[in-house]
């Protein structure tokens, strides 16, 4: 049951991914990126993390990609344009990508200790996460509400107006 | 069972086609989104790893990296909007003021 279901939702995740790549439009990236978001939290689930699971629906799923797509539709994105792109990245970055990837599959096919994914023992519950977050944890949590009140404010400053860019005369 | 070898896989996958489509998308939008396919990559691989060695620190990392990708976003977004207001572009190859 376990494996049909992570067979199911990878496979969701990869042609989420590279559907992703191959889409031209931004919205449909956007969307396909919200169907990637969506399966990793069913294997987060899978993996016993049933907080991670929801924040992962909430926040990536939810608020994010709400981001994005009104984003998206605010500046009206039209189709991509399909230039030739920077020679550096075709004739230097996939070789380096394909190395990286080979080398991390070999190095995982050939690793002893790695377990298995049971729920039987291994599900972290919402309570064990907050004993050691607001416990051992709880100033970085709370330095991370300022990074969060910064990045609003940030964002206002950035996405208004500028006064020069005003019109004259009005 | 499912061997953790495979989330992990999965994990290094979802980075890999996140550094492609950084590389091959040419709207900045979708450039933006590949950075985040990226950071869920990485999560993944520390949501397995919390699962292997039954810690729960590798979960709270999760938990602020999604913060932080929170934050990233709206100030990233944010400069998206300037940007598209200042060259009235989204292409990567128009937004050249400081190529040599």
């Amino acid at each position: 049951m376990h494996l049909i279901l992570f067979i199911v939702f990878a496979g969701c995740c990869l042609a989420g991914a590279i559907n992703l790549l191959v889409q031209s439009h931004p919205i449909n990236s956007a969307l396909s990126l919200i169907v990637v978001m969506t399966s990793l939290a069913v294997l987060y689930l899978l993996l016993g993390a049933e907080f991670l699971a929801a924040a992962q629906i909430i926040v990536y799923a939810g608020a994010i990609m709400v981001l994005f797509t009104f984003v998206v539709m605010l500046l009206n994105a039209g189709r991509e344009e399909r230039t030739l792109g920077s020679h550096a990245a075709k004739a230097v970055g996939f070789p380096a990508v394909v190395a990286i990837l080979a080398v991390i599959a070999t190095v995982l096919l050939k690793a002893k200790g790695l377990g298995e994914a049971s729920l039987s023992d291994g599900i972290t519950t919402t309570e064990d996460l907050s004993k050691v977050l607001f416990r051992d944890l709880l100033l970085p949590f709370e330095v991370t509400s300022v990074l969060i009140l910064v990045a609003i404010l940030g964002a206002v400053a950035l996405a208004r107006a500028g006064d020069g860019e005003r019109p004259a005369g009005k | 069972m499912i061997p953790l070898s495979w989330y992990l896989l999965l994990s290094a996958a979802l980075f890999s086609l996140g550094v492609i489509g950084f590389l091959i998308k040419r709207n900045l939008i979708t450039v933006f989104m590949s950075i985040e396919l990226m950071l869920n990559g990485v999560n993944l691989s520390f949501v397995t790893f919390a699962h292997q060695w039954h810690t729960v620190k590798g979960q709270i990392f999760v938990f602020f990296v999604m913060m932080v990708a929170a934050a990233e976003a709206a100030v990233g977004l944010a400069i998206i909007i300037a940007v598209f207001r200042a060259r009235a572009t989204l292409a990567v190859d128009r937004i050249d003021l400081m190529k040599l």
